[in-house]
């Protein structure tokens, strides 16, 4: 039923849907709401959950760890430094195999101290063996976060939700919640291929010799590559109930002739839509929504990008010290073409600065600069720096 | 699409407000949309917060910039540079204070509406949060939106005394404002 929910609202209201067991959380900033709604559900007797309240997200992280290793579909979420505070769990998560949901609620990360909102978070840990699935609107949090427990029962293999802090989490807007029917005929009840019984004992997460070390990599990463096929089916087979599709691993909008594209990772996507009907009389512009960052969807993103001159990324976080993250895989990528288009590379955006309509204009306009294929930070005002920091 | 900025200080209830607005426009089968900037966590800092009402699925998430209304929780705050930033040409100000509406938009040279929503806020429920008073006041001024639909996203939101007593402060509220004045063309289509 459409809904005016605040996003965390939304998304607890999807995570209640999938039926979860146990959900472990710590319960103070920077956490969202998201918990906060589970709780009050689980409290008025609407889900029946065991919800456990930790004390730091490193254990938030190690009950769900445990809990979905014992048999229970489990999830948490968290952000900012409590992502890098679960970081050494996540890889574990990952690396057993254990098939979690998680939000991350993507927040700045400290120092300097800020609480709004960039991708610095999450991209921290993009390489910990999770697969990454980012959210343009409240809507695609919802329906990602449902989609998210089938890829992940399916593959063996965490997910881990990304939305904005803030731009989705504490925005109100009308969300569709599915009915509790609709979840039910989409997704089965938790299943796990080693569980642990203690009629049939077996051992996870052992001491590997260098003999087998590679070879667990090797399976780890053809597993989140092979994870594309299903990320793809499983949002069709949600849009066949809901009627509505998040967009595989990516989608493409604007004119079919279109020599530019700028790709975007997360909420941004409104605002740059928005820009493109504000300003026709700019050239016309595809928009690329890359919505799985792991996997990195490298021929669907060749696909896309084929014929193209320029591809402007613009991206919620830096790689300090070497540039751009999404920007510079995405140039790997695109280097496997024929004819490669330029890519350029964009920060904006990052702990919460405002992203205006105007971007679009100023994001176009750099193409008439000399090519800088070094990450600049589009928004930077560098007359707040001493002149030694330019 | 008409845009607000609800400018406030922490405990004065100011997302809550921009969230009424757009759960009313919601209940109304337009589309809203209400999002807060906020400032140091803490009561007291300045809160700033956005609502967008279309008639279209709304796709921008942009800071309010260019506001049409600005309703103001908290009068010192007109005197912050900054507030009354981007207000559109014709742009009105609602603003909850004991000066007057006529002082006010000479101070400014800004077509301003005063009420004492947080006196009456006091005096009915107990606490002086403006918020639902000035709501109440907005909506009779514009027409954008209907008391009714206030009532019912109030009943979304509270329950048992605060809600009563809300729904009474809001009947009160509206009888503050001359109804209808800033009802336009442009609030007109917001609610075509």
């Amino acid at each position: 039923m459409l809904q005016a929910l605040e996003g965390s609202q939304a998304v607890a209201q999807a995570v209640a849907l999938c039926r979860p067991q146990v959900i472990a959380a710590y319960p103070i900033t920077p956490q969202t709401h998201i918990v906060e709604n589970i709780s009050k559900l689980v409290a008025d007797g609407k889900l029946k959950c065991e919800f456990i309240s930790v004390e730091s997200e490193f254990s938030a992280a190690s009950v769900v760890l445990g809990a979905a290793i014992a048999g229970s579909r489990a999830y948490t979420a968290s952000a900012s430094q409590g992502i890098l505070l679960m970081a050494e769990v996540l890889f574990n998560i990952a690396g057993l195999r254990v098939p979690l949901v998680m939000t991350c609620a993507n927040r700045a990360i400290s120092s300097p101290l800020s609480i709004w909102n960039d991708q610095q978070d999450s991209m921290a840990v993009r390489d910990a063996g999770w697969i990454q699935l980012y959210c343009a609107d409240n809507q695609e949090a919802v329906d990602t976060t449902i989609q998210a427990y089938l890829i992940a029962e399916r593959t063996e293999l965490p997910v881990m939700v990304c939305m904005d802090g803030f731009t989705l989490t504490h925005t109100l807007e009308g969300i569709d919640i599915p009915t509790q029917e609709q979840v039910d005929n989409f997704l089965p009840a938790y299943k796990f291929s080693r569980t642990l019984n203690p009629q049939n004992p077996i051992s996870l997460g052992t001491l590997v010799s260098p003999d087998f070390y590679s070879e667990a990599r090797h399976s780890h990463h053809t597993a989140i590559l092979n994870a594309q096929t299903e990320i793809i089916a499983v949002d069709q087979e949600w849009a066949k109930i809901s009627g509505r599709c998040s967009g595989g691993l990516l989608t493409v909008e604007g004119p079919e002739e279109a020599k530019i594209a700028i790709l975007i990772i997360g909420s941004v996507y409104g605002t740059l839509l928005a820009a493109m009907e504000e300003f026709p009389e700019e050239q016309p512009v595809k928009l690329i929504k890359l919505r799985s960052f792991r996997p990195f969807p490298i021929d669907a993103l060749k696909a896309a990008c084929e014929g193209l001159d320029d591809v402007i990324v613009l991206e919620r976080a830096i790689g300090l010290g070497s540039g751009a993250i999404v920007g510079l895989e995405v140039t790997a990528a695109l280097a496997e073409l024929a004819n490669p288009p330029k890519v350029h590379n964009f920060a904006a955006g990052l702990g919460g600065r405002d992203i205006p309509l105007e971007m679009l204009p100023r994001l176009l306009a750099t193409l008439n600069e000399p090519s800088d294929r070094r990450l600049r930070i589009i928004d930077v005002e560098l007359d707040k720096l001493p002149e030694e920091d330019r | 699409m008409i845009e607000i900025r609800i400018h406030g200080r922490g405990g004065q209830g100011n997302v809550v407000a921009a969230y009424l607005l757009a759960m009313a426009a919601f209940e109304e089968g337009r589309y809203g949309q209400a999002f807060p900037n906020f400032g140091a966590e803490r009561r007291g800092a300045p809160v700033i917060a956005f609502v967008r009402i279309a008639n279209e699925h709304i796709l921008r998430r942009n800071q309010v910039l260019t506001p049409a209304f600005l309703i103001i929780q908290d009068q010192a705050l007109l005197h912050v540079s900054g507030v009354t930033n981007g207000l559109l040409p014709g742009g009105k100000i609602l603003v909850n204070s004991p000066q007057s509406s006529d002082e006010l938009s000479q101070q400014l040279g800004k077509e301003v509406i005063s009420i004492q929503a947080s006196l009456l806020a006091k005096k009915i429920l107990g606490r002086p949060v403006p918020n639902t008073a000035l709501l109440a006041a907005f909506f009779a001024l514009t027409g954008m939106l209907s008391q009714k639909s206030l009532r019912k996203v109030l009943q979304h939101k509270f329950q048992g005394i605060v809600l009563e007593k809300n729904l009474l402060l809001i009947q009160e509220a509206v009888g503050l404002v001359p109804a209808g004045i800033w009802q336009s063309e442009e609030t007109n289509v917001a609610s075509s």
